[in-house]
């Protein structure tokens, strides 16, 4: 009998593994809730995405191409994953966050998790201004849109990431006053060796690095290393932003402060897996919170896969590989197969590349350039102080009494961050649903249930 | 190719295609929304935060970064 | 009196406010931390609407006027840290469907007997008291009483105010009991031992296992309960509005899922919709049947809510005995061990006043009321021991 491989997540990781698992005889069936597939990577709107902003166009028209012979499920949000009689994946198909959208029930005999991640975005005083934006917002906004957020923008936080985004910001129309890393020099030899966008061995990551830092020589944007946005001023919104020097450990070195007149900041400090579907399925994480998985990307759980963004941040091409790889297990392929070396031949090139990245992760000292009103979680306008007052208690009492983390993004945007300043686990990431549902189409579940049985 | 959104009152027009989100920002507006007094507008752009929500047609809790515009859509402010 | 309360839960909190405010050396224990179990996992509703005429009526009618005196005292001195208890007494809204009507005004005449304030309302007050009301509803009975807390703020408010009066806390879990002549001299914990002259136990759905750790008896056994939550909103709910339902389903025992709804709204502009009772033991499985059954209750309730956006669900596991009585008072084997357990879907309204049940029964301080049905020695909890 066929096995049928259902795949949650369209991006790079899971047209990926709908591939090697087509190519392993499985029935596939994929689930994103985007319009289009592609994930974060791959976000081309035909009229609206500048072409110069299509990345390894020519993959994504084949994995595409590919992808015709699964069951692709577009606009399809997965709100839970049952794992506990079998693989049971719950999705609801229309128009996002529309109020009648179809239920749609797979049944799989394995499972692939692809959900990527999202960015990161540290708080600084002055975040919740209109104008402030996620560097991964900007990326969206210029790609799917063809938007930008502001005539003048600061891109700041920390890793490779910020140079895609400032490049397509410039593409959109709009321009970039400063890219403001707070990786120092010193740090990034040590971790790169050299420039990220002169890397060697990793051929297609180098190659589209080394296109953007062009982008930013050719428009004399300049790019400042060690440095951090640490405030950001306005009346109703965004007039200007201080950057500061920080130390090694994101420490804001005082007397170093500069004001760059901008109307629009987009902040990203790295990105956080989208856990919620394999937590839901059971699977273990790691300490540093990623799902744990194997050499062929099995997770804890029998049957149920991982790759991409959820098993460690690495970016599209680490993603790929990964996911040809998950695919190809999950369809019952063993790794000694002829057609999968190749992908996992990649992905250990790749995992030396995600390595590096940790060249940029947060140091503890950010925390320096918060102001004890400093809203942290921006649903419900929590500010640091109030986080401060219940850092002793439980988590589920803090929480209630804070109301950190309990609101519209259920601490998607702020979890990590709640658990660095009250320096405890909160366990944000266990979401029962894992994407909006309104209770009708809830009650319409209970009702279709009833009418079967009668 | 165009498409017309009613936002506060007023015509909007975008590009075909464009989330509401889009809409709203091609049309110099960059904040629609009030949380706790203050103006918000998109954030993340991809879904997550929820800080863009919109009232659309009627039904609360959109995301504009989300939802694709369709010609015709009554656009409303939220607020809390 | 050095006293070991065990449980940060509402019940433990009340109980060590209530022995430390009678003059009691106290020490709460909990392996979680303040709150962190079923009473940050329920809703805080005090009712008397959902009681019968009995001695549960009995305690709910006094904790309810209880409740108001400390909400207040609770409230009138905020502190960092401490939060409000949220006390609303917003009042409660039975409303019936059809020929539930009649069951419905029934019930309500036996709890006038017993002094419950329950006033019947006609289809056309109702939709002044709750205008988004279904039109197919067409009887309601009115509980101007019935008021909430947010539970997890209570528990939290009445152990600072513990803590601030001189009482102890310690996250530890209890693993063991010393003894000494047939009494409890202390417990055993992960953090090493702690003597007491008593010990109570207020340990919720685990207040059975940690009876047997102690060398005590005790029946108390889990019952499911799934809540679901709503994205903030205006405010179209204005009391607590049950459907009639919720009314036989408190004293069952059937194991099979029964929801009956409950929906408010919540300060923060959420709306609470409750909720399930299964008999699944500690299981967090299965859990979309309740889910998807409330949700469907709910819309026919308030036909409005189909289109609002459900932002999580938390479920909780509410601890009852066999009787479905609290159990309040000595052990019956070993002294010196107290029980404050089995509250069911009740323990945050039954809190204040089981509490004082408690001080009487370690320190002789005077009792609200007559103890003797919860007592741990009733003949209804040994039989079916
Ligand atoms: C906004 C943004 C922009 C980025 N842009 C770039 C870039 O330009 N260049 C670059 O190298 N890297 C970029 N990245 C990094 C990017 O994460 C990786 O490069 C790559 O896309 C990871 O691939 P993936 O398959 O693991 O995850 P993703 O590409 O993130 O794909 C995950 C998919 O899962 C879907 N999904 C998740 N949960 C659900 C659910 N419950 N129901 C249905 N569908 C679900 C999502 O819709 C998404 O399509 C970006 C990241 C973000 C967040
Ligand atoms: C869905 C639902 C809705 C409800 N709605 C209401 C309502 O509206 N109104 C109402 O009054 N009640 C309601 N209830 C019931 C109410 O939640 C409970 O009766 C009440 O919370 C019980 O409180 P507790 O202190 O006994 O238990 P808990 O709050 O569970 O506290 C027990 C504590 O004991 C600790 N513990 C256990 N074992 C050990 C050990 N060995 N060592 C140390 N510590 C230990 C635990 O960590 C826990 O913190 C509801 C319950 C549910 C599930
Ligand atoms: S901007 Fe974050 S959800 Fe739309």
């Amino acid at each position: 009998m066929t096995r049928r491989v259902a795949i949650l997540g369209a991006g790079p990781a899971g047209l990926a593994a709908a591939e090697a698992a087509l190519s392993a005889g499985a029935d596939v069936v994929v689930l994103d809730e985007g319009e289009r597939i592609g994930g974060q990577y791959w976000r081309h709107h035909e009229q609206l995405t500048d072409r110069r902003m299509q990345h390894q166009h020519a993959r994504f028209a084949r994995l595409g191409r590919v992808a015709e012979a699964a069951t692709v499920h577009r606009e399809a949000s997965v709100w839970r994953v049952d794992t506990a009689h079998g693989i049971r994946v719950h999705a609801l198909v229309g128009p996002a966050d529309g109020s009648d959208r179809e239920a749609l029930t797979i049944d799989a005999d394995a499972l692939v998790i692809a959900t990527g991640a999202h960015d990161r975005a540290l708080p600084v005083p002055g975040w919740t201004l209109p104008g402030v934006i996620t560097a991964g917002a900007a990326q969206a906004l210029a790609k799917r849109d063809g938007a930008i957020v502001g005539e003048r923008t600061v891109v700041a936080g920390s890793g490779p990431f910020l140079l895609p985004v400032a490049d397509s910001i410039a593409l959109a129309g709009g321009s970039v006053a400063e890219v403001v890393e707070a990786a120092g020099v010193a740090a990034i030899a040590r971790g790169w060796g050299r420039a990220p966008w002169q890397l060697a061995g990793v051929a297609g990551k180098a190659g589209e690095l080394a296109q953007y830092a062009g982008g930013l020589l050719r428009r004399r944007t300049p790019f400042r290393f060690g440095q951090a946005v640490t405030r950001i001023h306005g009346q109703g919104h965004v007039e200007a932003v201080t950057v500061q020097h920080v130390d090694a450990q994101w420490r804001p070195v005082a007397g170093t402060e500069r004001t760059v007149t901008c109307d629009s900041v987009a902040l990203g400090h790295g990105f956080t897996p989208r856990l919620e579907a394999a937590i839901q399925a059971g699977c273990d994480l790691s300490p540093e919170r990623f799902v744990v998985v194997d050499d062929r990307q099995a997770t804890s759980v029998a049957s149920v896969f991982a790759a991409g963004e959820v098993t460690g941040i690495g970016g599209a091409d680490t993603a790929l590989a990964e996911g040809a790889v998950a695919g190809f297990a999950a369809a019952g392929g063993s790794l000694d197969d002829r057609r999968i070396s190749g992908a996992v031949r990649a992905r250990k090139r790749m995992h030396a590349f995600a390595t590096r990245l940790a060249t940029h992760a947060i140091g503890p000292g950010w925390t320096g350039w918060l102001d004890e009103d400093t809203i942290i979680c921006r649903c419900e306008s929590v500010t640091r102080a109030r986080l401060s007052e219940y850092a002793a208690a439980s988590s589920r009492a803090m929480r209630l009494a804070t109301r950190a983390g309990l609101g519209a993004c259920q601490g998607r945007t702020c979890g990590r961050t709640v658990e660095t300043l009250i320096a405890a686990d909160v366990d944000f990431d266990r979401r029962p649903v894992l994407s909006s549902i309104r209770i009708g189409e809830l009650a319409r579940l209970h009702h279709a249930e009833h009418k079967e049985q009668e | 190719m165009s498409v017309r959104i009613r936002f506060d009152g007023e015509e909007i027009a975008g590009r075909d295609g464009q989330t509401i989100a889009g809409v709203l920002l091609g049309a110099g507006r960059r904040s629609w929304r009030l949380a706790g007094g203050a103006e918000r507008g998109v954030f993340c752009g991809i879904g997550v935060c929820q800080d863009c929500v919109v009232t659309v047609n009627g039904i609360e809790n959109v995301r504009a970064c989300q939802r694709t515009a369709l010609e015709g859509d009554v656009v409303e402010r939220e607020a809390r | 009196m050095r006293t070991v309360v065990i449980g940060a839960g509402a019940v433990g909190a009340a109980c060590a406010l209530a022995l430390t405010e009678a003059g009691a050396e106290v020490i709460v224990l909990d392996r979680a931390g303040v709150a962190a179990e079923t009473s940050s996992r329920c809703e805080g509703n005090i009712l008397v609407s959902d009681k019968g005429p009995g001695p549960e009526a009995d305690l709910a009618i006094l904790a309810n006027r209880t409740w108001r005196e400390l909400a207040k005292r609770l409230d009138d001195e905020p502190a960092p840290g401490r939060p409000a208890t949220e006390f609303e007494a917003k009042g409660g809204v039975v409303v019936a469907f059809g020929a539930g009507a009649g069951a419905l005004e029934e019930f309500a005449a036996t709890q006038r007997a017993i002094g419950i304030r329950a006033v019947p309302v006609s289809a056309a007050e109702l939709r002044e008291l709750e205008p988004h009301l279904s039109d197919a509803v067409d009887a309601g009975v009115h509980y101007p009483d019935d008021a909430q807390v947010q539970p997890s703020l209570a528990t939290q408010a009445m152990l600072a105010h513990a803590l601030r009066l001189g009482a102890e806390f310690r996250i530890a879990e209890v693993i063991g009991a010393r003894h000494a002549h047939g009494r409890i001299t202390g417990v055993d914990t992960s953090d090493g031992v702690v003597e007491a002259d008593a010990v109570v136990n207020c340990a919720g759905p685990w207040a059975g296992a940690v009876a047997e750790l102690l060398g005590g008896r005790l029946d108390i056994r889990p019952r499911r309960g799934v809540i679901l939550v709503t994205t903030p909103m205006r405010q179209r709910v204005f009391h607590k509005v049950y459907d009639a339902d919720y009314v036989g389903a408190v004293g069952s025992a059937d194991a099979a899922l029964q929801t009956s709804t409950v929906v408010e709204s919540t300060p923060a502009g959420t709306v609470l919709i409750g909720s399930s009772r299964e008999r699944v033991g500690f299981s967090a499985e299965d859990m979309l049947p309740p889910l998807a059954e409330i949700a469907a209750k709910a819309t026919r309730l308030f036909p409005f809510l189909a289109d609002t956006m459900l932002l999580r669900s938390y479920f909780g596991f509410r601890p009852y005995t066999p009787d479905h009585l609290p159990a309040i008072g000595e052990d019956g084997d070993v002294a010196g061990l107290f029980h404050a357990a089995g509250h069911e879907g009740a323990g945050i309204g039954l809190a204040p006043t089981t509490g004082e049940l408690i001080a009487h029964a370690v320190l002789g301080s005077p009792a609200p009321l007559d103890p003797t049905p919860f007592l741990p020695t009733r003949a209804g909890l040994r039989s079916a021991a």
